[in-house]
C-alpha cells in the first residue's frame, strides 16, 4: 500500500501543469445592455450546441405558503405564447432535430436545448419569446397542476426515503427556505392557481434575472450578435428576488426517527449546517470542506469505507456530500447503512469515531494529495462533455459566483492545507449545527 | 425536471443511435496484433481515452439457483486484484485517476473505462489485472453480498422494482430473462466464492467481443493496449443464443402495495432488430409513445388530462426475446383511466393511422438529432459497440438516415397492425389501483 501510494504522489506532481493547461476550455463572458449575462464555452469537436437560460431564482425564493411555484412555473413555460401555440415549443425543437428540457433547484431555474449548431437561432428566438409573452389560461394551469401532483406522487409520496428527506430538511433549516423541498408541500401545490403563476412570472422572469450559457460549436461573436437581436429588446424588470431569511444560530442538536413498513434497508444520516463558496466569509473554508467531504466519504479509499466497511464491518455502505456552490449556508452530509446484525446506533457511533479522529489528528498528506489530484483530473474528463460544462458555469453564475471563481476552484483546492481541513472539521462538524436521522423498518399493519 | 422518459435501454437505444456526419466521426475498423477486433474513433482534442467493451454471455449463464452470481461478480472487479487487496487496488486506481465501470445484463458483461492519455499504459495494465485476476477475497465477497442483499430488500419495497420483477417473471416463467439480475435473497445468501469465480469465468472471454475506443490514441497504440488488456483472458467459445417468440400472457395482474400512486408496466409481442420492418417499427413507436413530449401517449395522458408525469412505450429487442413495452404511473384512483386512454389510443392508432405530416416530423427529428448522439467520447464508444451488437458495419452511420427516410405511411400502417395489439396486452400493476 505504501509503495503504491509513494509512486502515485511523485507521479502526480509532474503531471499537474500540462493536464491543467490542456483542459482549460475557452470561456468568454459579456453582458447585454438590459443586464442579461452571457457565457460562451467553445467546443468545436462536433457541430452541436447546448443553449441554456438560467434564472437566478429557485424554490428558495418562493413567497411563503406558495411552495412548489418555482417548479410549477417551469412546467408552465412549455405552454404557448402569443407566437408559439400551446405545446408547440418542444415540438419545434424536436422537428429541428433537437432535444429540450428544464430543471428547478433551490437557487435557480434553468431551461435548455441541445441542437445542431446552425439552428441555434431558432431556439434562442423561442426562449426569448417565452421570457415575456407566455399565455396561460385557468384550464392549462389546472391540468398541469395534476401533472405536478403525479410528479410529486412519483418522486416523493411513493418513496419513504424521499418523505424522510423532506422531514429531515425541514428540521435542518429552522428559518431558511432550503427547509422546503423543491417540489413543494402537497397541500400548497394543490392550492396554486393562475394568479400565483402570473405574479411569479411577472416579478422574476426578465433578462436582468437571467444568464445565457451557450456551449459548443460557436464563437463568442456569433452568440453576441444573436443574443443582441433576440434577448436584447426584452426590457429589464428591475425587480429581483427578495433577500432570503437567514438561519439563526443553531444551539441544539436535533434528532429524527421515522419508521415505515416500506423501508427495506434502514440507514442513519446526519447533516451539519456549513458555509459554501458564496455564503462563507472565507472561500478557503469551502475548499477545505470539499476536500474533507471526499476524504471522509468518497469512494472505497475514504475514511468511512476503510473504518466502517472494511475494518469494523459495522456498515455495508457509507458516504458523504457537500454542495460548495449553494448560494446560502448549506449542508455537509454523511450516512451509513448498517451491516446485518449491527444497529443504527453502532453505525452512528462508528461515524462519530472517525470524525473525532480527524478532528484530533487531522488528515494525512497522502489523503490530501490523492483527493486534490482526483479533483484536478476530474476537470480533464469534464472537458469531454459540453452540457456538463454549460451546467457548471450556469450554476455558478446563477448563485452569484463568477467565471473566475469556477476557473480558480481547482487552484484554490490545491492550496488547502491539512491543517485547514482539520480546522474546518473542528469548527463545523459539531452536533449543535446538525440533524441526525434514523430511517427504520416498521412492522406492516 | 419536466420528465425524462426511462426508455434509454434495450433496442430502442441501438436504433436511435446512429448517423453522424462523416466529417464529424470517422470510424476505423482494426484488429490488434494479437487478433482482437476493435473500432476506433481518434479524437486528440482532449487528453483522455474512453473504452467500451462488451462480452456476450452475461447473467443468463448463471445456473438455476445461482441467481445473482453474475451481478455479485460485477461488483467485485474493483475489490482487489493480483497482489493488491481492495484498499491497495483503489489507491492505485486513484493515483492514475482511471475510471472503470463493470456491469452485467442478462446477455452480456460490459466494461466502461476512461483513462488519462498520460497514464494510459498503467491504467490498462491495472484494468487487465482486474478482469483477469480479481482476488475475490472472502472479506470483499461478504461485504458485496451484504450490499446486494440490502439492495434486494429495498427493491422488494419499491413499486417500480416490484412491477418490473413481476412483469418479467410473468412473461418468462422458464427463461433466465424471468430471473432478476440481483437474484433473490435465498440464492444470494447461498452463493459461495466458487460460484462467484465460476461466474467470472463465464463472463470474461474474448470470443464474440465488441470493442469501441474513442479518444487520444492511435490505432497502433490501441492495438498494443488491447493485447495487454486481454493477455490473460481466455478466448472461449462463440455463444449463440436461441430466440424465443415471447408472448406476454394477456390480462391484468395486480400486486397490492400501500402507495398512493400505482405503477403499471404493459407489454405485447415485439420485433427483433434484424427484422426487415424494425426501422419502420422504430419510427412507428416514436410517434406513438417513444418521442417524449411529442408522442401521442404523452399528448393524451399527460398534456390533455394531467394523468401522469410520464408515459412511454419502447421496442425491446434482446438476444432471445422481442417485446413491445411501456409504462405509466398514476394515482390509484385514476390509474384505470390512464390505462383506458392508452388502450383507446392504441386502437385509434391502428384504425386511423397517422398523417403524412406526423411521419415527416418524426423523420425530421430522428434524422436531425443525429449529431447529438456523438458529442462525448464515452457516448461515441457506446454507440460503436451498439452498432456492432446489432450486427451492422461501420458504414451503418452513413446509411442510417436513409433507412429512416425510406419509411412510408404504408410501412407504418403495416407494423402498427402487427405490433400495436391492445387485445394482447399483458399488464402488471403495483399499488392500490381502483376500478381495475
Amino acid at each position: 500500500m505504501n509503495r503504491i501510494l509513494r509512486g502515485a504522489v511523485v507521479a502526480l506532481t509532474a503531471l499537474l501543469a500540462p493536464v491543467a493547461a490542456l483542459a482549460e476550455p475557452a470561456v468568454t463572458e459579456f453582458e447585454l445592455d438590459n443586464g442579461m449575462k452571457v457565457v460562451v464555452i467553445e467546443d468545436h469537436r462536433a457541430p452541436v450546441v447546448t443553449h441554456m437560460v438560467w434564472y437566478r431564482f429557485g424554490s428558495a425564493d418562493e413567497p411563503p405558503g406558495k411552495s412548489g411555484i418555482a417548479h410549477f412555473f417551469e412546467h408552465l413555460m412549455f405552454k404557448g405564447t402569443d407566437e408559439i401555440p400551446e405545446g408547440a415549443f418542444s415540438k419545434i425543437v424536436a422537428e429541428n432535430g433537437g432535444s429540450d428540457n428544464a430543471f428547478t433547484s433551490y437557487d435557480y431555474t434553468a431551461y435548455f436545448q441541445r441542437i445542431a449548431a446552425d439552428r441555434l437561432e431558432i431556439v434562442m428566438k423561442m426562449e426569448a419569446d417565452r421570457m415575456v409573452d407566455l399565455v396561460l389560461t385557468p384550464e392549462i394551469v389546472a391540468t398541469e397542476r395534476d401533472v405536478i401532483i403525479e410528479e410529486r406522487n412519483q418522486r416523493t409520496d411513493n418513496s419513504p426515503q424521499a418523505r424522510f428527506q423532506e422531514q429531515f430538511d425541514a428540521a435542518l433549516y429552522m428559518n431558511h427556505p432550503y427547509g422546503i423541498g423543491v417540489i413543494g408541500w402537497r397541500h400548497e401545490i394543490e392550492a396554486l392557481n393562475i394568479d400565483d403563476a402570473l405574479a411569479f412570472y411577472k416579478a422574476y422572469y426578465s433578462p436582468d434575472n437571467a444568464i445565457l450559457v451557450v456551449a459548443g460549436d460557436v464563437t463568442p461573436e456569433e452568440v453576441k450578435s444573436l443574443a443582441e437581436i433576440h434577448y436584447g429588446p426584452v426590457p429589464p424588470s428591475g425587480v429581483h428576488p427578495a433577500p432570503r431569511p437567514k438561519e439563526p444560530p443553531h444551539l441544539a442538536a436535533r434528532r429524527l426517527e421515522m419508521a415505515d413498513p416500506r423501508v427495506g434497508q434502514p440507514y442513519v444520516m446526519r447533516s451539519y449546517l456549513v458555509p459554501t463558496l458564496k455564503s462563507g466569509e472565507d472561500p478557503r473554508e469551502a475548499a477545505a470542506l470539499a476536500v474533507l467531504s471526499r476524504i471522509l466519504g468518497n469512494g472505497i479509499s475514504s475514511r468511512f469505507a476503510a473504518a466502517l466497511e472494511r475494518e469494523q464491518k459495522v456498515a455495508i455502505d457509507t458516504g458523504s456530500w457537500y454542495y460548495a456552490t449553494a448560494r446560502d449556508e448549506n449542508e455537509f452530509g454523511i450516512y451509513a447503512v448498517p451491516a446485518p446484525g449491527h444497529s443504527l446506533d453502532e453505525a452512528e457511533a462508528a461515524l462519530d469515531a472517525v470524525l473525532a479522529e480527524v478532528i484530533a489528528s487531522g488528515v494525512t498528506e497522502e489523503e490530501l494529495a490523492r483527493v486534490k489530484w482526483l479533483i484536478r483530473s476530474a476537470e480533464v474528463y469534464e472537458a469531454d462533455d459540453q452540457s456538463q460544462l454549460a451546467r457548471k458555469y450556469g450554476r455558478a453564475l446563477a448563485v452569484g459566483l463568477t467565471v473566475a471563481d469556477v476557473q480558480g476552484w481547482v487552484d484554490l483546492v490545491d492550496s488547502v492545507t491539512a491543517e485547514e481541513v482539520r480546522a474546518a472539521a473542528e469548527k463545523y462538524l459539531v452536533l449543535e449545527r446538525s440533524v441526525t436521522g434514523h430511517l427504520l423498518t416498521a412492522e406492516a399493519q | 425536471m419536466r420528465f425524462i422518459p426511462a426508455t434509454a435501454f434495450a433496442a430502442a437505444l441501438t436504433c436511435a443511435i446512429a448517423t453522424a456526419p462523416a466529417d464529424a466521426v470517422e470510424i476505423g475498423e482494426h484488429v490488434s496484433p494479437g487478433g482482437i477486433p476493435f473500432w476506433l474513433v481518434e479524437e486528440h482534442a482532449i487528453p483522455i481515452v474512453s473504452f467500451e467493451i462488451e462480452m456476450p454471455g452475461g447473467a443468463r449463464l448463471d445456473p438455476e439457483g445461482k441467481d445473482g452470481a453474475s451481478r455479485l461478480m460485477s461488483w467485485l472487479f474493483d475489490e482487489g486484484a493480483g497482489e493488491m487487496d481492495s484498499a491497495a487496488f483503489n489507491l492505485e486506481k486513484d493515483a492514475l485517476a482511471a475510471r472503470y465501470g463493470f456491469s452485467v445484463t442478462h446477455d452480456a458483461f460490459s466494461i466502461s473505462a476512461q483513462m488519462l492519455t498520460e497514464k494510459l499504459d498503467e491504467s490498462v495494465a491495472l484494468l487487465a489485472l482486474a478482469i483477469s485476476d480479481p482476488r475475490l477475497d472472502a472479506d470483499a465477497v461478504e461485504r458485496m453480498r451484504a450490499l446486494l442483499l440490502s439492495n434486494i430488500a429495498d427493491s422488494m419495497q419499491d413499486p417500480n422494482d416490484i412491477a418490473s420483477r413481476a412483469f418479467y417473471a410473468r412473461v418468462f416463467p422458464d427463461h433466465p430473462y424471468g430471473r432478476a439480475l440481483d437474484g433473490r435473497i435465498e440464492t444470494v445468501e447461498a452463493l459461495t466464492i466458487e460460484d462467484v469465480r465460476a461466474a467470472h469465468d463465464r463472463l470474461v472471454q474474448t470470443a464474440g467481443i465488441r470493442i469501441g475506443i474513442v479518444g487520444d490514441v492511435t490505432p497502433e497504440k490501441a492495438g498494443e493496449l488491447l493485447d495487454v488488456l486481454f493477455a490473460d483472458v481466455p478466448e472461449g467459445e462463440v455463444r449463440e443464443f436461441e430466440r424465443t417468440e415471447a408472448a406476454p400472457p394477456p390480462g391484468v395482474e395486480v400486486f397490492e402495495l400501500g402507495v398512493p400512486q400505482s405503477v403499471a408496466i404493459f407489454g405485447m409481442p415485439g420485433i427483433y432488430r434484424d427484422d426487415p420492418d424494425f426501422v419502420a417499427a422504430y419510427v412507428m413507436n416514436h410517434i406513438l409513445g417513444g418521442g417524449g413530449f411529442e408522442s401521442r401517449l404523452m399528448e393524451e395522458v399527460r398534456e390533455k388530462r394531467g394523468l401522469a408525469y410520464g408515459v412511454y412505450s419502447y421496442i425491446s429487442s434482446r438476444a432471445s426475446a422481442a417485446l413491445y413495452l411501456g409504462s405509466v404511473q398514476t394515482a390509484n384512483e385514476r390509474i384505470a383511466e390512464s390505462l383506458a386512454v392508452i388502450r383507446a389510443e392504441f386502437e385509434r392508432y391502428v384504425t386511423e393511422g397517422i398523417t403524412e405530416e406526423e411521419l415527416a416530423k418524426a423523420k425530421q427529428y430522428l434524422t436531425g438529432a443525429y449529431p447529438l448522439r456523438f458529442d462525448t467520447n464515452a457516448k461515441i464508444a457506446k454507440t460503436l459497440v451498439a452498432i456492432q451488437e446489432d450486427g451492422l458495419g461501420t458504414e451503418y452511420i452513413n446509411i442510417r438516415n436513409d433507412l429512416i427516410d425510406a419509411v412510408t405511411l404504408e410501412d407504418i400502417r403495416r407494423v402498427a397492425e402487427r405490433l400495436v395489439r391492445p387485445e394482447l396486452m399483458s399488464v402488471v400493476i403495483v399499488g392500490q389501483p381502483e376500478g381495475i
